[in-house]
């Protein structure tokens, strides 16, 4: 973020790539930050909303780099985004679509504590502020339904009780939701996930459960369909499952149609073909009824026997939709006898009750023996139909019993009601009586059979295997077709030698134009679902050939099916997430009610079996697809069918900021992550503290909810392991933290609710790491003030008591005097995880072919610390090195610099410039104000009474207008306002909905477009402050929202245009202090082509880098550069470079003005010089410190680090200087370092123990026997640093402990300069006793302190330092390299010690950011300024102390009050606009514009009408 | 028969702090008494003792200043 608004504002394009729905990252997450105990968001959120605002920065989320071609600065970079679901320019986010979203998953930025939907914004504060959709794919229950259906989406919506919308979602892709509820094949269940872990869902009960829950109440009348295209008239032949689905869609698109049948009812196979047992007549005539009704003509008892005719009647397009109602007689002997029936009459007759009649019909009558022939699903039906008519029935079939094509469920089904079965039979003759009536079948067994290609059929049988089933019916059931008879050859419709209708697979289409064809009569027999698919393809066949468009359909995106594999599914298990749990059982009717009659034999779930069948689903997809939020979205910007997409865009360079992960965990068994529900990690624990977490910032344990009283942090899990050679930099300060917030809450808790008790924390630790600015004294508090228990000691294992979950830690502390184990028992276990790179950030690295190092942290060099290995690419934030937030900023604006440096020349070349018309002076004109009262959907008018709010308003003075929107900040509505502002001559706005920290500017730029000053614009906040606050209360709401916007329309009248004025800027630099720091900053902004003035006091350019004599560098990567030939380089191109003028021996004594307009005094060369400039840059470096601590300054032999260095560096063989290789007897051979001296006690001076393992290594390097001990206080080699201490502790360095309260002495044995010997006492806390350690040469780790001109400096800009006396940055977290003054930046030690690396970033972050007012040719005043009326000034000085950044100055140049000379002056363009001043003012000479006294006022007294 | 008391309060409320914590507080839906009324400053710097005056003037039972 902090990339993307210094590239912006000094004027480039930028393209902010974030993978997740919201930018923010891991910031975002937390609760407070250090060492101020800060609220993160309240800290990142103005951020994130000026990134969102900004013009110039455009956020792609879901994004992700997938390539980039061509050379730094003119890239080619493809970005894959994935879709959200959700329109980002409609999205209102008002939360009415996750109202409704059944499915929830685990909640990722709540660390899974919680659950969200798949439907959800990030967080609250989310910048894009909308919502987005979490789709894994299509779950394999809808992709395997030849229709579509959203299985899991009704399924969620079953579990919810919310039987309509589940209805809903159902009838969506399905007409007959009652019917395949029943009897469908549910080939959904055979995919089913859930399958591969015990049993599939039961899908097909689920629907049929929610039509009966529908079906229970009284059926709403349907609203018959528009017909838009009245010519279009389409006929459709057949008023089965296809026909009808095509006639329900061809319909609701405005398309007339009329079905013709040629039965007495309607519903072709479904009402002729399917037994009532199975499918009940009345639910199949209720969802016919469903589509007759939406306008449909319907023609029964109607053969149709010319096509030409209908089209000659007028209609467009027929379909053919014929259902397969001709059985099949074999051609056996005997097959013509009387009492042999076909399948397809027999179960017509059945159910159209000709049996039922006693013989009275025209069906061909059954005897008492029922011999049925056939072993699929149709001779079932015959056979149980059979049943039910009280006859004896056999089954005969050529399959053997597994072969059988019919449903197991339903043979076993017809086994139990007492049907005969004889599988593995061929039909050999029909016997006949005498008088051909049928009196039995001769079969034979069967052994083998198979098709030939041409479809023959070859059997084998059994040897003398005759013989006879006696029975006096036979029901053929062998396969049945389309009746296609009434299609004459010559009628240009193709028939097949299937005899089916030839058509195109893909378009429906027949052989003659305007025919179509769908079911079985192009497909022979099929199942209920796939009908309802060919109707519905051939349906939008038709619409497509009646508009005249390509028949062809258009492609449609193939979508990931989400097939869960075993493995996945055990892990799931193992995660807890699911059990196993079969089926909930279908109840049935009993065996003998059902063969009395044609009952339905399955009777389906209740409510309860309905829930928990439903219950069991895995919610493959995530979203489910149910529509839910489409019908709640008031907005349409919901999008189920959006598709990803690959953006090319041109682009000059790269930045690379993809941040963390936290290390895994439950990868450490031994800390029982997991396992333990009361263990659990940093960021959890985070969450758990946030006022605006899960737990509203209640620390909970997990198993049972219960405040825990005993807390222990564990620190270094992924950090500083075997697996892990590096520290992580930031979690013993967030550990400390999160210990002192814990315990603020508690205090807190007791305030409110008194016994609540304390809260004990003890963090488990190897070293402290509070290395940088105010965190060693935050450290402190929290053992001091906090009572934060700090023990020295690697924890191994958390055991866990099972019944009561409290965890056990066992270990033992020598530091602490604890040498025995001890075993302790705590509530709760956090761990302190470390950081590590994703994979898939260490793809992305791959992909754009920087060099990565093996855990993935990208490579980068000491002096150039953020380019990559790829020029053009740069690197910041911890995707470098673990690191905290500042240093993550720092590294976000150095990164900046880095490609503004490269892209110079295309600055502004794409930035954005809005035009608007003029501004209409509104001096002349009464006050006119118009008010817009917003619905907010339902979020504002579902909990109060908008309209009357509106109504109320119009009644206000001076209001002309007012009216209520559903949606005021949609795009029409915008317009609208726009042209009603212009119409009614409006000269003041009002608009009541949401919060002006959102929404204000969208408004404010609507007034400007409709001529007026965007400052005669208020806001009344009826949503957050109102709606959303009060939602039980509608009429106190509804008044509040009205006494809102009284008090807005008060105000409103108050308002006054306010004019911004422009400053313009002097585009030079002014940088004090010409070390490391002031050098690379002047090359960075020199670079970029502004002209740098540098001032060092010193004789020779350089700073402190003019003392270093190596650098330290792990062994296996040496840098083979020494700090005075970088150091020359660096001057060389300094000096060289024409932009930059360096000025040595140089003072200066004053500077006047403010950011862009600086002018300064600097005494150079006996000269005194005036220089102009923009900005200034303070690197003014800092200094060893020198003391008396340990006997320093007695003996040539107690050195500091930094004369260690020298004097190492001297005694280097080789080196220059060194003279001949016997010097290396000089070294001692007896080192001692203490480290921590003086001032160090009280702050951590950063770079002292990594300087003192450098020197020491350096020191065994040259002469391996040396005896090195290093006495020390926390070693804090932080982030990659660990490496050295590792090295030095590999290399036999000893390091040996020390508290402050037990300080190693020194004595100095014989001062005798040749013998010297010097001895420090210590007590060594492993041996539990004092040592002494005689030693050659002791040297000192003295910290870095300011430079002794840093407060005469610090005074004469008007800056603050800090403590310590190091310069104060504006703010600690975000603006780290800003003062509080504006256009004054600070680099490198000047602010705090710091490394080469670290300084050079620094200093390119105080370019960026100086960049960002020299990139300007005018800086433009804020709109809320204070101003003085000199007139009133009496000149007291309260607003020049008061102001926190020391804005007003008194000047001659002003008149004060009568008349004398001198007044106050508040320059508009540093002006905060914070106001103390106005409120401070004893004479009320300060007026805050657009914050007046008069306009507050007004809204107070509008208050209480 | 008497209402019962319900103390009528303005809330003075930091545009970076209070005023957007007030934000929050109605996106996590926590309930609070209708009868407290917000106006924005730009900062409580610049609440002046005079509103808070005037406030208690215009009939406000308390006044509460947030930032």
């Amino acid at each position: 973020m902090q990339a993307s608004l210094d590239l912006g504002d000094q004027g480039y394009k930028v393209y902010l790539i974030e993978k997740e729905t919201a930018i923010g990252g891991k910031m975002a997450q937390l609760d407070k930050t250090f060492p101020t105990n800060d609220c993160a968001m309240c800290t990142i959120s103005p951020k994130l909303v000026e990134v969102g605002r900004h013009p110039n920065v455009e956020i792609l989320t879901g994004a992700e780099i997938v390539d980039v071609s061509g050379k730094a600065g003119d890239f080619d970079a493809r970005i894959w985004i994935e879709p959200r679901y959700i329109d980002l320019e409609d999205c209102v986010a008002c939360n009415d679509c996750v109202e409704v979203c059944p499915v929830v998953v685990p909640d990722i930025f709540n660390e899974e504590l919680v659950q969200r939907h798949a439907v959800y914004k990030q967080y609250p504060q989310a910048v894009p502020n909308a919502y987005a959709i979490t789709k894994a794919g299509i779950a394999p229950c809808r992709d395997a339904c030849p229709a579509g259906q959203r299985a899991q989406g009704y399924i969620a919506l079953i579990r919810e009780g919310r039987w309509e919308d589940a209805y809903r979602v159902i009838k969506m892709d399905n007409p007959f939701p009652g019917i395949c509820g029943r009897i469908c094949n549910h080939r959904c269940e055979t995919s089913c996930n859930r399958g591969k872990f015990d049993e599939p869902i039961n899908i097909r009960a689920l629907k049929r459960f929610v039509t009966d829950k529908v079906y229970e109440q009284p059926r709403t009348e349907i609203t018959p369909a528009e017909i838009l295209y009245p010519e279009d008239r389409v006929a459709i032949i057949g008023a089965g499952p296809s026909g009808l689905t095509a006639a329900q869609d061809l319909i609701m698109n405005g398309y007339p149609v009329t079905i013709f049948e040629a039965m007495p009812v309607a519903g072709g196979m479904l009402r002729l073909g399917v037994p009532e047992y199975r499918l009940p007549t009345e639910i199949i005539e209720r969802e016919v009824q469903d589509i007759v009704d939406l306008g449909v003509e319907l023609k029964l008892n109607h053969r149709v026997d010319d096509l030409d005719l209908l089209f000659e009647e007028g209609y467009k397009s027929i379909l053919i939709a014929v259902g397969a109602h001709e059985g099949i007689r074999l051609p056996i002997p005997g097959s013509n006898f009387e009492g042999v029936i076909i399948n397809t009459r027999f179960l017509r007759d059945v159910r159209l009750g000709k049996y039922q009649d006693n013989g009275q019909s025209d069906a061909p009558p059954l005897g008492d023996r029922v011999l049925v022939l056939g072993g699929g699903n149709v001779a079932i039906d015959c056979a149980r139909s059979a049943i039910r008519l009280g006859k004896e029935v056999h089954l005969a079939c050529l399959e053997s019993r597994s072969e059988m094509p019919a449903h197991d469920w339903e043979i076993e089904a017809a086994i139990d009601e007492g049907v005969h079965i004889y599988p593995g039979r061929s039909f050999e003759r029909i016997l006949g009586t005498e008088e051909d009536r049928v009196r039995g079948l001769e079969l034979m067994e069967v052994s083998n059979f198979s098709f030939d290609e041409g479809g023959g059929l070859h059997v084998e049988k059994v040897p003398d295997s005759t013989h006879e089933i006696p029975c006096d019916t036979v029901i053929f059931s062998v396969g049945q077709r389309a009746g296609l008879a009434f299609i004459p050859e010559d009628a240009g419709v193709g028939i097949t030698n299937k005899q089916t209708i030839a058509i195109n697979p893909n378009t429906f289409a027949a052989t003659k134009a305007g025919v179509f064809a769908a079911g079985d009569s192009v497909s022979g027999t099929a199942f209920v679902i796939e009908s309802v698919e060919s109707g519905h393809q051939v349906a939008n066949s038709i619409m497509r050939y009646l508009q005249g468009e390509d028949l062809e359909p258009p492609p449609t995106p193939d979508l990931p099916v989400v097939e869960l594999s075993e493995a996945d599914l055990d892990d799931r298990k193992a995660r807890g997430e699911i059990s196993h749990q079969p089926r909930v059982p279908l109840p049935e009717l009993d065996l003998n009610d059902r063969v009395s009659g044609f009952a339905e034999v399955e009777l389906g779930y209740d409510e309860n079996n309905a829930r928990a069948e439903a219950a069991r689903c895995l919610a493959c997809g995530i979203c489910s697809e149910c529509m839910s939020c489409v019908f709640a979205c008031g907005k349409d910007a919901i999008h189920h069918d959006m598709v990803g997409e690959n953006r090319n865009i041109n682009i000059g360079a790269i930045i690379l900021a993809p941040g963390f992960q936290t290390y895994r965990a439950e990868l450490s068994e031994e800390y029982g992550f997991g396992r333990f529900p009361n263990v659990v990690t940093s960021l959890q624990y985070e969450r758990m503290l946030t006022a605006s977490g899960p737990t509203s910032g209640h620390v909970r344990r997990p198993s049972d909810q219960e405040s825990p009283k005993r807390i222990a942090f564990l620190q270094c899990i992924g950090s500083r392991d075997q697996n892990h050679d590096y520290c992580s930099s930031v979690c013993c300060m967030y550990a400390a933290k999160e210990a002192i917030m814990t315990i603020e809450h508690a205090r807190a808790e007791e305030r409110t609710h008194p016994g609540s008790g304390d809260v004990f924390c003890q963090v488990f630790f190897i070293d402290t790491r509070s290395y940088s600015k105010g965190y060693e004294e935050y450290y402190r508090r929290a053992e001091e003030k906090y009572g934060v228990a700090y023990t020295r000691c690697r924890i191994s294992q958390v055991v866990e008591d099972p019944h009561t979950h409290n965890l056990i830690v066992r270990y033992s502390s020598p530091y602490e005097d604890h040498a025995e184990p001890i075993e302790e028992e705590f509530d709760l276990v956090v761990l302190s995880v470390g950081m590590e790179i994703s994979e898939s950030v260490k793809d992305l690295g791959r992909q754009l072919g920087i060099e990565l190092d093996e855990y993935g942290f990208c490579h980068t060099t000491l002096f150039d610390p953020l380019q990559t290995s790829r020029e053009g690419l740069y690197a910041a934030g911890p995707f470098r090195e673990p690191k905290d937030i500042p240093e993550s900023v720092i590294e976000g604006s150095g990164a900046a610099a880095k490609a503004s440096q490269l892209l110079a020349p295309a600055r502004h070349s794409l930035a954005i410039k809005k035009e608007y018309p003029p501004e209409r002076s509104i001096d002349s004109e009464e006050t006119r104000i118009g008010v817009f009262v917003c619905h907010c959907g339902s979020n504002i008018g579902g909990y109060l009474d908008v309209p009357s709010v509106a109504d109320y308003a119009s009644s206000l003075p001076h209001v002309v207008h007012a009216e209520d929107n559903l949606y005021t900040c949609s795009q029409d509505t915008i317009a609208h306002i726009i042209d009603t502002t212009i119409e009614l001559g409006l000269n003041r706005v009002v608009v009541s909905s949401c919060t002006p920290i959102t929404h204000e500017p969208l408004f404010q730029d609507a007034l400007r477009q409709a001529g007026l000053n965007p400052h005669l614009f208020e806001m009344a906040n009826i949503r957050n402050q109102c709606s959303w606050v009060h939602s039980d209360n509608w009429e106190e709401a509804t008044e509040k929202a009205r006494t809102l916007t009284r008090m807005a329309v008060a105000r409103a009248e108050k308002l006054d245009p306010v004019e911004i004025s422009e400053v313009p800027v002097c585009q030079e630099a002014l940088i004090v202090g010409g070390g490391a720091a002031g050098l690379n900053a002047a090359l960075n902004l020199a670079g970029q082509g502004f002209p740098v003035h540098v001032l060092e006091h010193k004789s020779q350019l350089g700073g402190n880098l003019n003392l270093l004599r190596y650098f330290s560098a792990p062994k296996d990567s040496p840098i083979d550069v020494t700090p005075q030939e970088y150091l020359q380089d660096l001057i060389d191109e300094v000096e060289s470079h024409p932009l930059i003028s360096i000025y040595l021996n140089a003072e200066l004594l004053e500077t006047d003005g403010f950011k862009g307009n600086f002018t300064s005094t600097i005494q150079f060369d006996q000269e005194l010089i005036s220089i102009k400039h923009g900005v200034i840059i303070i690197a003014t470096g800092g200094v060893e410190y020198k003391g008396e601590e340990y006997q320093y300054g007695k003996s040539p032999h107690i050195k500091t680090q930094q004369e260690f260095e020298a004097f190492l560096g001297e005694h280097i063989p080789g080196a220059p200087g060194s003279g001949s290789d016997d010097r290396v007897g000089e070294l001692p051979d007896r080192l001692t370092m203490i480290q921590c001296v003086g001032p160090a006690e009280k702050f951590c001076s950063r770079i002292c123990c990594t300087t003192a393992i450098k020197n020491a290594l350096k020191l065994k390097e040259i002469k391996p026997d040396a005896e090195i001990t290093v006495l020390y206080r926390d070693i804090r080699t932080y982030g990659f640093k660990e490496r050295l201490y590792t090295e030095a502790r590999e290399a036999g360095i000893r390091f040996i402990h020390f508290e402050f309260d037990r300080k190693p002495t020194v004595e100095i044995l014989s001062a005798d300069s040749s013998e010297t010997e010097i001895a420090v006492n210590i007590y060594e806390p492993i041996l539990q006793r004092d040592v002494q350690l005689p030693t050659d040469m002791l040297v000192l780790s003295t910290p870095v302190v300011p430079d002794p001109g840093t407060k005469h400096l610090a005074n004469l800009l008007k800056c603050s330092t800090d403590m310590d006396g190091f310069y104060m940055e504006a703010h600690v977290k975000l603006r780290p390299v800003d003062f509080a003054a504006d256009g004054i930046f600070m680099a490198g030690m000047a602010h705090y010690p710091k490394f080469l690396d670290e300084t050079i970033a620094q200093a390119q972050a105080a370019s960026s950011r100086a960049a960002r007012v020299l990139s300007q040719e005018k800086i433009l005043t804020n709109s809320r300024v204070a101003q003085v009326d000199p007139q009133k000034c009496v000149g007291c000085l309260t607003c020049v102390r008061i102001c926190p950044y020391h804005v007003p100055r008194i000047t001659t140049e002003l008149d004060g009050v009568g008349g004398i000379v001198g007044a106050a002056f508040i320059e508009a363009a540093v002006c905060h606009g914070c106001g103390s001043c106005a409120s401070e003012c004893p004479a009320q000479a300060i007026q805050v514009r657009h914050s007046t006294d008069e306009q507050t006022l007004e809204k107070v007294q509008a208050f209480l009408f | 028969m008497d209402k019962p008391y319900i103390p009528e309060i303005i809330a003075f409320c930091c545009h970076y702090c209070a005023y957007a914590a007030a934000d929050l507080a109605g996106s996590m839906r926590l309930d609070y008494p209708p009868s407290i009324k917000i106006v924005e400053v730009p900062c409580s710097g610049k609440v002046d003792p005079i509103y808070v005056l005037r406030a208690l003037e215009e009939g406000a039972d308390g006044v509460l200043v947030a930032g």
